[in-house]
């Protein structure tokens, strides 16, 4: 009977490269929030200049709501994201998710840097939609409970076949 | 072939393409899941970890599979900055880690057997092998969070795993180990595909403990990818997921 092991693997021509994506990514963010700082304060003038982080969500250009979402662009509360603030800005159209833009980023506390530098998150949103349910087989929580003889879940499984 | 049973109190589900795959195969497997239930089982009195959380017996004296669970559950605490924790009220809790690696070491006795063609699904979460029966990656449904009778997603899966975290039906039940006693409520359900079934369980695990922030975790971890719901059923995933979906 096999057993899973841990493995870890590092080199320095690995921690070479992880050092020059680092800083190319580190220029890129910083690029980044210049050009947003600069044209949001243009767009920002209008506004009046209130601070950014905020509790609740703030809405703009809101239009004719059909589908699950109103149209309009909206902008999240700064949250707390392990591991520093994140604010997100969606976009709406069509009821629909068309973008989603972050605001706010950790970039500044010493661990944030370092997971930034592996990988610039680019999560994507979406309203969760029934699907067919041709499927092999089916992910949901573990229910851990006697009564799961009768869980749904084996019940969807054993229609299928 | 396909077979089903209830053990550990959830059905745990094997299928076999490889046509010459026995009834004996099947029952090895189910065996082996028998085998862990009875030792790591916090329900049972008289398993392995029950006698460790009475100090009966230390983790020192204990089997070699119960050491091994202690390292790899201390081994995923450091790497996910203490969000994975066994240890809940001075008793230890190794499910969150067994589950995956039990279902990780049941594809083992069939991949070791020579089955290139299966998968091992243990509560809903999967270790997928090969292709299915109409020689296509395996199409794997995520469940709704809010009608367990409703698919939200199909993802195609090949020699991967899969697990998913969540809260739903049965109400909460993962709470923020750094807090013990506040409940997740930020998000409902956390899917991920990882490597294999140990690697995207606890991973999954860990991630949802950290609630919305979970999604930013597995982003931030190579080969893995994620699909998070939150309570409104607002979908957040990372940006590799696209690539499993099935749009068919």
């Amino acid at each position: 009977m096999s057993r899973k092991q841990s493995s870890q693997a590092s080199g320095f021509a690995r921690n070479i490269k992880k050092f020059f994506l680092s800083a190319f990514v580190i220029v890129a963010f910083i690029a980044y929030f210049f050009h947003e700082k600069f044209t949001s304060q243009a767009s920002a003038s209008a506004n009046s200049g209130n601070p950014a982080p905020t509790s609740s969500a703030t809405q703009s250009a809101a239009g004719s709501s059909q589908g699950t979402y109103k149209n309009g662009t909206f902008t999240g509360p700064a949250v707390n994201a392990y591991y520093g603030l994140v604010q997100v800005q969606v976009v709406i159209q069509g009821g629909k998710i068309s973008n989603v833009q972050f605001l706010q980023y950790p970039n500044d506390r010493r661990t944030s840097q370092q997971i930034n530098s592996q990988v610039m998150p680019w999560l994507q949103q979406e309203a969760i939609q029934a699907q067919s349910a041709n499927v092999d087989l089916i992910s949901g929580a573990t229910l851990t409970s006697e009564g799961f003889a009768n869980s749904l879940q084996a019940a969807l499984l054993s229609a299928k076949n | 072939m396909k077979q089903s049973r209830i053990i550990m109190g959830m059905p745990v589900i094997l299928e076999v393409i490889d046509s010459w795959v026995t009834g004996k195969t099947f029952d090895e497997v189910f065996a082996y899941f028998e085998y862990v239930d009875r030792k790591f089982s916090t329900y049972k009195d008289e398993s392995e970890i029950s006698l460790i959380n009475r100090q009966e017996i230390t983790v020192e004296q204990s089997s070699e599979d119960m050491q091994a669970i202690f390292m790899l559950a201390e081994q995923t605490r450091q790497e996910t900055d203490g969000y994975f924790d066994i240890a809940r009220n001075g008793k230890y809790d190794p499910s969150g880690i067994v589950k995956g690696w039990a279902i990780y070491n049941a594809a083992e006795i069939l991949r070791q057997a020579g089955f290139k063609n299966y998968y091992v699904d243990a509560g809903g979460d999967i270790q997928v092998s090969g292709k299915n029966d109409e020689g296509q990656d395996w199409r794997v449904g995520i469940q709704s969070p809010f009608n367990p009778k409703e698919i939200v997603k199909v993802v195609s899966l090949q020699d991967c795993g899969m697990a998913t975290s969540g809260t739903y039906v049965r109400g909460q039940h993962i709470y923020d180990p750094k807090d013990s006693e506040q409940p997740i409520t930020e998000i409902v359900s956390l899917t991920v595909i990882g490597p294999d079934i140990y690697e995207a369980d606890r991973f999954a695990t860990a991630a949802f403990a950290m609630g919305s922030a979970g999604i930013y975790f597995i982003e931030n971890l190579k080969g893995f990818e994620g699909y998070m719901i939150d309570p409104k059923g607002l979908a957040t995933y990372t940006s590799g997921f696209e690539r499993y979906v099935c749009h068919a």
